[in-house]
C-alpha cells in the first residue's frame, strides 16, 4: 500500500498543470481517487462530511453484487452442464469456470464502454472523473441474459451512459437508473435477444469447457416468468422439465438473467448494504410489501386464461428480477427519494407496478425493469409532497402558537 | 434581392422551423419511421405552406382582422385536401403510410406561425420564397430523422436493403426501437443539440 502511495506521489508531478502529461490529469485524478481516500478538506467555513466518500459508497455496492455475480457466473455454467446431460462429470471448478468465461466478456465490456465514455467527458469538460459507473457497469452484465451478444450490450450501455446520465449533468443527477436504461434500450431495440427461450443458457463451448448445445433439444430455455406466462399452469420446470419447487427457487439454479435468479446471492448483498447502510431498508421492505400485497389480491381473484394470475405471492417475489431489483435498483440513491416516508411509497409503488405489469400485460413477462423505471420519474415528486406537507405541518403549528 | 436570397435561406438554418422553433414535432415523429413517407409528407407541406402564403398574402388587405384565423382555416383545409386526395389518386401506399398526418397538417404549428408572422405582413413573392423556404426546412429535418431511422431500424433505405448480408450473417441486427417514437424524438433531440453546440447564439442565456 505503501509502495503504491510512493508511486502515485512519484508521478504525479507529471499530471499537474504545466506537466509533460497533464492533458490526462482527470484520468490520474480518477485513479488517485479511487486507489485512496482524497485528503483534501474544506477552508471555510463549518462542513460535515460523512467519513465515507462516494467511490467507497460505490465500492461497497460493488462488493454487495459479488456473492450474486459469483453465483451467476455458477448457474451459467451449471445450466450448459445440465442441459448437456454432463453435469455428473463436471467438476464444481469446471462448471464455475465456464460460467466465468461466459460472463467475463460482458463485464470488460461494460466497463470499457462505460467508463471509456465518462473519461472522455470528464476529459473534454476539464471534469474530475465521477464513479458512478463503477455500480452501473457491474450491474449491466449481472441482468442482461448470457447469450446477449457484446456488440449490443456496448451499443446499449453508450446509449444509457450518454442519454441517461451525462446530458443530464452526470453521476448523480440521473433522473434514471442508468443500469435500467441499457435493460431497456436493449429490451425495446434487440426484444429477440432480451426474452424468450432462446437466450437465458448458454450454448457455445469456451476454450474446451463447457458444452455445444447446437445439437441437443428436449429442454426448455425459458426463464420462469416466461414459462408461466406463456403456459397453461403455474407449474414451472427447471430446463431438462424437472418441476421445481420454491426452495429452487430460493436457491436459483434456474435459466434467468445471470444475476437475478439466486435470492439467497442477493440476500447476501442485501446484508451487505443494509449493515454498511448504503442501501436505505424502508425502500428495499417496501417494494416486498408492495409486491406482496398485489400478488396476493391477483391471486385471491386468480383468473383461467392467464395463469400468472394464479402464481402463488411468495413465488411471484422468488422468480425473475423482483428480488435484484428490490435489492440493488431501487435503492439507488440519486434515483430514488431522499425523505424517509417517501422511500415507503416509492418502494411500495414499485412492488404493486411490477406486479401489475407482470400480471396486466403479457407482452412484459417480466415487470420490474418497468416499474422501477416509471417510479424512478415520479422520485422526486413524492419528495415535493413530503417536503411541502411537512412544510405546511410546521407552518400551522407557527401560527397556531 | 439579398432579401429574398436570406428569406429563403434562414428557415433552412438558423431559423429552422422544427430545430430552432420546436414547431410541428408531432409529425415529425410520427411519419419518420421510413424515408418515402418522410419525404412526400416534406414536399406536402412545401407546397400548402408555399400556396396558403401565396392566397393569404394575395387577400391580407382583405380580411378582417377578428376572423382571420377562420379564412386562413379554410384556405390551409382546402389545400391540405385537395393534397391528400393527389396523394390517394397518385401514390396510394404512400397516402396509407401517411394515414391521418397528412390531414393533420391543418394542425401543423408551421403553417398557422407563417402564415400569421410573414404572409399577414409581406408581398406575395416573398410569401412564396419564405413557404418554400420554411416547407424545405422542416422536411430537412424529416429526411434525416427518417434516415437514420430507417437505416438503423430496418437497414433499408427507400425500402432497398443497403446494410449488407454479410454483416447480419455476423450478427448485427436491426435496432427494433429505431422503429419506435421515442427514438425520433432522441435524433431529433440530437439534431438541436448539434446545431445549437455549431452556432452559440443559438443558445438561452
Amino acid at each position: 500500500m505503501k509502495a503504491l502511495r510512493n508511486f502515485l506521489d512519484k508521478v504525479k508531478p507529471n499530471f499537474e498543470e504545466g506537466g509533460k502529461l497533464s492533458a490526462f490529469r482527470s484520468v490520474f485524478d480518477g485513479f488517485e481517487t479511487f486507489l485512496f481516500v482524497p485528503n483534501t478538506v474544506s477552508k471555510s467555513g463549518t462542513h460535515i462530511h460523512d467519513i465515507i466518500d462516494s467511490k467507497r459508497v460505490m465500492s461497497f455496492v460493488v462488493i454487495a453484487l459479488i456473492p450474486a455475480l459469483l453465483f451467476g457466473m455458477y448457474n451459467v455454467g451449471y445450466q450448459n452442464y445440465l442441459v448437456a446431460g454432463t453435469l455428473d462429470q463436471a467438476s464444481f471448478m469446471e462448471v464455475f469456470f465456464y460460467g466465468f468465461l461466459a460472463v467475463l466478456p460482458k463485464i470488460i465490456v461494460s466497463y470499457v464502454v462505460g467508463l471509456g465514455i465518462e473519461f472522455t467527458v470528464a476529459q473534454w469538460k476539464h471534469e474530475e472523473i465521477q464513479e458512478g459507473f463503477l455500480v452501473s457497469g457491474m450491474l449491466i452484465p449481472l441482468i442482461v441474459p448470457v447469450e446477449c451478444p457484446l456488440w449490443i450490450i456496448a451499443v446499449a450501455t453508450a446509449f444509457a451512459v450518454i442519454f441517461a446520465k451525462e446530458i443530464f449533468g452526470g453521476t448523480g443527477y440521473n433522473i434514471f437508473n442508468v443500469a435500467l436504461i441499457t435493460r431497456a434500450f436493449l429490451f425495446f431495440a434487440y426484444p429477440t435477444k432480451m426474452s424468450g427461450d432462446q437466450v437465458w443458457i448458454a450454448k457455445e463451448s469456451i476454450f474446451g469447457l463447457g458444452n455445444d448445445l447446437a445439437g441437443v433439444d428436449g429442454y426448455t430455455g425459458a426463464t420462469a416468468l416466461g414459462q408461466v406466462a406463456t403456459g397453461s399452469s403455474t407449474t414451472i420446470t427447471n430446463a431438462v422439465n424437472q418441476a421445481v419447487d420454491l426452495k429452487d427457487m430460493i436457491i436459483g439454479l434456474m435459466p434467468g438473467s445471470i444475476g437475478e435468479t439466486s435470492v439467497i446471492a442477493i440476500m447476501i448483498g442485501a446484508v451487505i448494504l443494509l449493515v454498511s447502510g448504503v442501501a436505505n431498508w424502508r425502500t428495499m421492505i417496501s417494494v416486498f410489501v408492495g409486491g406482496a400485497v398485489t400478488a396476493f389480491l391477483f391471486n385471491a381473484i386468480g383468473s383461467e386464461s392467464n395463469q400468472v394470475w394464479n402464481l402463488d405471492w411468495m413465488e411471484h417475489l422468488c422468480v425473475g428480477g423482483f428480488c435484484f431489483g428490490a435489492v440493488f435498483m431501487a435503492t439507488d440513491p440519486v434515483t430514488s427519494p431522499r425523505t424517509n416516508s417517501g422511500k415507503y411509497i416509492f418502494g411500495f409503488l414499485i412492488g404493486v407496478v411490477a406486479i401489475v405489469i407482470r400480471c396486466m400485460n403479457p407482452g412484459y413477462p417480466e415487470g420490474m425493469m418497468l416499474a422501477i423505471l416509471l417510479m424512478n420519474l415520479f422520485a422526486a415528486l413524492i419528495d415535493y409532497c413530503f417536503v411541502q406537507r411537512n412544510i405546511n405541518k410546521r407552518l400551522n403549528r407557527l401560527n397556531n402558537k | 434581392m439579398s432579401n429574398l436570397k436570406e428569406t429563403f435561406l434562414t428557415p433552412l438554418g438558423l431559423n429552422n422551423p422544427v430545430a430552432v422553433q420546436v414547431l410541428g414535432i408531432c409529425s415529425a415523429l410520427a411519419v419518420t419511421a421510413q424515408l418515402e413517407p418522410a419525404i412526400v409528407m416534406g414536399l406536402s407541406v412545401t407546397i400548402i405552406l408555399a400556396l396558403a402564403n401565396v392566397v393569404i398574402s394575395l387577400l391580407r388587405n382583405t380580411i378582417p382582422n377578428r376572423i382571420r384565423i377562420i379564412v386562413q382555416l379554410v384556405v390551409v383545409a382546402t389545400l391540405v385536401t385537395i393534397v391528400s386526395e393527389v396523394l390517394k389518386a397518385f401514390a396510394y401506399d404512400v397516402s396509407v403510410a401517411l394515414s391521418v398526418y397528412v390531414g393533420l397538417i391543418i394542425t401543423n404549428c408551421i403553417l398557422m406561425g407563417r402564415l400569421e408572422a410573414f404572409a399577414m405582413a409581406n408581398g406575395p413573392v416573398e410569401s412564396l420564397i419564405d413557404g418554400i423556404g420554411n416547407g424545405l426546412g422542416y422536411a430537412i429535418i424529416l429526411v434525416i430523422v427518417a434516415f437514420i431511422r430507417e437505416l438503423f431500424g430496418a437497414g433499408t433505405l427507400f425500402g432497398c436493403q443497403v446494410i449488407p448480408d454479410c454483416l447480419y450473417e455476423a450478427g448485427y441486427m436491426n435496432c427494433g426501437l429505431m422503429l419506435m417514437p421515442p427514438m425520433a424524438l432522441i435524433i431529433l433531440g440530437c439534431i438541436i443539440w448539434a446545431m445549437r453546440a455549431k452556432n452559440p447564439e443559438l443558445q438561452e442565456k
